[in-house]
């Protein structure tokens, strides 16, 4: 099933991590409604919802890992997918999308490997595409991490690629 | 009671009813599509919306209760008119291959467009694309035909307490799929086929092998044995339009031979043999200090779901194969060495109303000649469909016996296909072997019955034997956390997979919504059993002559080497 994009990026959780998700699953599981909870301070301790952090929640919650699943694809605020060390994130605000960060977001994709959304299988790098972030001024605008780069083109990409190995 | 009026008419119906429920004891039918009786009514589909005077909006009537006064219409112009483009827009995003699919013209989304004139392309925009799931053997899910109503999810959820499919993504991306969209190969599904039997659409239907049979039936070189499983006799009618509870064994019998099967066997033998090696194996267990309960083997989805779920329960298994599998080990063994046959050069063909069978033949330690004990399954509905296409005419078949030799089979195999049959049957032999005599009066009527959990306590030779029989897998839970908790102490447990047992199995013909909603068909496909084996002469499997003679010239006796050797089998632990 194509919808839900997967990550290719092995489980690299710690006891410590594992550790502070039962005593909060323990600690909520008593509570009507506890998957939500459950849901969000997994996503807290391991940045992401992998396959093995939610087959403990189904197992600590006495539910099946389906029924875990189905709510974190419904919700768009989980992700299944880590956060890179190094996160790209392209504006396709209007004023941008009109400049060509479009084709900025597709180069990404072609060069990287990876879809919008995703991160590649090395954890290096993953890519989003964000809504305004404010500098339309300096449209197409994309970020790397906490720094902006403004006024991009296709062919600036490669070297900010580079820039940042 | 509260007094409502519905298209006009007043109706007094009991408080708490739900306005679809109130309709229907007023003579109105509002069609549904989602709604599915005790297990399904989410308001999700919005088909069955009426309108309610007063309301805001169009209400769904599978969930709206009645209070007193109200004032419902079910078939305004407002009302048809939402239906309609409710309806119109399902199909937009449905694959409207109609013309060969397995469910047409058993299709309810297919009557539901023709009853409310839809036209299938109104809204020409885009639509989902889905692979399709063929990673299991029994079972191809198709979810650009899905509609999305979840009964499939309720079914797994309700009944078998399984939970491996549920609705992934949301919005138009929505799809029912498995955890981190696996293929169901890969998730503890059991295999039960529930699902198959309520969708409404062919989202969902079994792995066919009716060409693979073709192939057999028409290689010269192979003898075909058709076997056929106690359920499918009293389902198989109702392909053919025979109301529900039919039995129709002489029909099957002389259809399955015109297909061009060499011979033509009873299950029901088997289930006998079953009972004899079963019944010794409890009390061997019992007066050994055995692990007990003694849990039934019979059910191919069961024994997943312990293997996946409770791991800890596989020393309770009785370690016997299902009727199918001896059946095809017999075939293989003794009927080859009787005949002369190469055991790889016969083909047999179980007709089940099961498709865990389909997984279950492929499973290890199933091939007591060395080659697997059964070649194929196919469910009632394959055989039906196979019938059709041969131009084979069933209902103007003369009835046929099942050929002699193994064709013989008690009814108290026969009952195998209703919950309770299993014990019901060990309990006859159980209780003459023990007391040494005979006796007139052989109903179990405690163990009958379609009530999903049933305990008893026989006392049989001095002995209180306590137990319990249980159909579907939820109440199988139920039974196992009570053993669990230590909270019972039963000796024996039968357990079925499919609520009622096999008459009500994944691969038995499919019944809409509608008849589900307002029929207890597994009650009555149960009754046609209970109604044949009361008017029965060989009531008591250890009576059947085919068995005395397996035991006197092959296997010894019950439970000997040899007959561990060739009808028993391993289990292994799967995991989640």
């Amino acid at each position: 099933m194509g919808k839900i994009k997967l990550t290719k990026v092995a489980f690299a959780g710690t006891a410590e991590q594992e550790k502070q998700l039962k005593e909060k699953l323990a600690e909520i599981k008593q509570m009507e409604g506890a998957l939500m909870p459950a849901l969000q301070a997994a996503q807290e301790i391991y940045g992401y919802l992998p396959k093995e952090v939610q087959a403990i929640i189904a197992e600590e919650l006495g539910i099946s890992q389906e029924e875990v699943f189905g709510v974190a694809t419904f919700y768009s605020q989980f992700t299944l997918n880590p956060q890179g060390k190094i996160q790209v994130s392209v504006c396709l605000g209007t004023a941008c999308y009109v400049k060509g960060s479009g084709e900025v977001l597709d180069k990404f994709k072609s060069l990287l490997g990876i879809e919008e959304g995703e991160c590649t299988a090395d954890g290096k790098y993953s890519l989003v595409a964000t809504r305004c972030i404010g500098c339309c001024g300096l449209a197409p605008v994309l970020t790397v991490n906490d720094k902006v780069y403004g006024k991009v083109s296709v062919s600036d990409v490669e070297k900010i690629i580079a820039e940042n190995n | 009671m509260v007094n409502v009026i519905i298209n006009g008419k007043s109706v007094s119906v009991p408080e708490g009813s739900t306005i679809l429920e109130a309709a229907r004891i007023a003579g109105i039918k509002i069609p549904t599509l989602c709604y599915l009786k005790d297990i399904n009514a989410i308001g999700a589909c919005r088909v069955c919306v009426v309108e309610v005077k007063g309301a805001r909006s169009l209400v769904a009537s599978c969930v709206y209760p009645v209070s007193e006064g109200m004032e419902i219409i079910t078939n305004s112009p407002r009302v048809l008119k939402s239906r309609k483009t409710t309806v119109e827009l399902i199909l937009s995003d449905h694959e409207k291959k109609c013309l060969s699919c397995v469910r047409s013209k058993n299709c309810e989304l297919q009557s539901l467009s023709k009853e409310l004139g839809c036209d299938e392309n109104h809204y020409d925009g885009a639509v989902n694309q889905f692979p399709l799931d063929l990673s299991t053997p029994y079972l191809i899910r198709d979810n650009n035909k899905c509609i999305l109503c979840r009964r499939c999810v309720a079914a797994c959820h309700d009944y078998q307490s399984v939970s491996v499919i549920g609705a992934n993504a949301r919005g138009f991306d929505t799809h029912i799929g498995t955890f981190f969209s696996q293929d169901l190969d890969k998730v503890p599904c059991v295999a039960c086929g529930q699902c198959i039997n309520v969708c409404p659409t062919g989202a969902l239907r079994e792995r066919e092998e009716i060409d693979d049979v073709l192939a057999a039936i028409n290689d010269k070189e192979k003898h075909v044995v058709f076997v056929t499983a106690p359920a499918v006799r009293v389902a198989i009618g109702e392909e053919f339009g025979y109301p529900v509870g039919t039995n129709t064994q002489g029909k099957m019998v002389a259809a399955i031979k015109k297909l061009g099967a060499d011979r033509v066997y009873d299950v029901n033998m088997t289930a006998d043999l079953t009972i004899m090696e079963e019944g010794y194996e409890f009390l061997h267990r019992l007066k050994n200090n055995g692990v007990l309960p003694m849990l039934t083997s019979c059910s191919p989805g069961w024994i997943k779901f312990v293997e996946h779920y409770y791991p800890e329960f596989i020393p309770n298994l009785s370690t016997c194969k299902s009727p199918q599998q001896m059946f095809g080990a017999v075939i293989k063994t003794y009927y080859a060495e009787k005949q002369g046959l190469d055991p790889k050069n016969i083909v047999v063909v179980s007709v089940m109303p099961c498709t865990a069978k389909k997984f279950e033949k492929g499973r290890d330690y199933q091939s007591a000649s060395g080659v697997p004990d059964i070649d194929y399954v196919l469910t009632t509905r394959e055989l039906a469909r196979l019938i059709k296409r041969e131009g084979i005419m069933f209902n103007q078949l003369e009835d046929e016996d099942f050929d002699p030799a193994l064709g013989i089979g008690s009814t108290a195999g026969l009952i195998f296909g209703a919950t309770g049959g299993v014990m019901e049957a060990a309990l006859r032999t159980l209780r003459e072997v023990l007391e040494g005599k005979s006796f007139e009066n052989l109903d179990f009527k405690e163990v009958r019955g379609m009530k999903g959990i049933k305990e008893a306590t026989y006392n049989i030779a001095g002995i209180d034997v306590k137990v319990a029989v249980a159909s579907s897998l939820s109440n199988a839970r139920t039974l196992l956390e009570k053993i669990k908790k230590g909270e019972a102490d039963y000796h024996f447990i039968e357990i079925m997979t499919c609520p009622g047992g096999c008459v009500n199995g994944g691969g038995q013909p499919i019944r809409t919504a509608e008849e589900r909603n307002n029929m207890d068909i597994p009650g009555l496909r149960a009754k046609a059993i209970y109604d044949t084996d009361a008017k029965s002469k060989l009531r008591k499997s250890h009576d059947n002559p085919v068995v005395k003679e397996l035991y006197e010239n092959y296997f010894g006796e019950p439970n000997s080497h040899k007959a561990h050797e060739i009808l028993h089998t391993k289990y292994v632990k799967r995991g989640l």
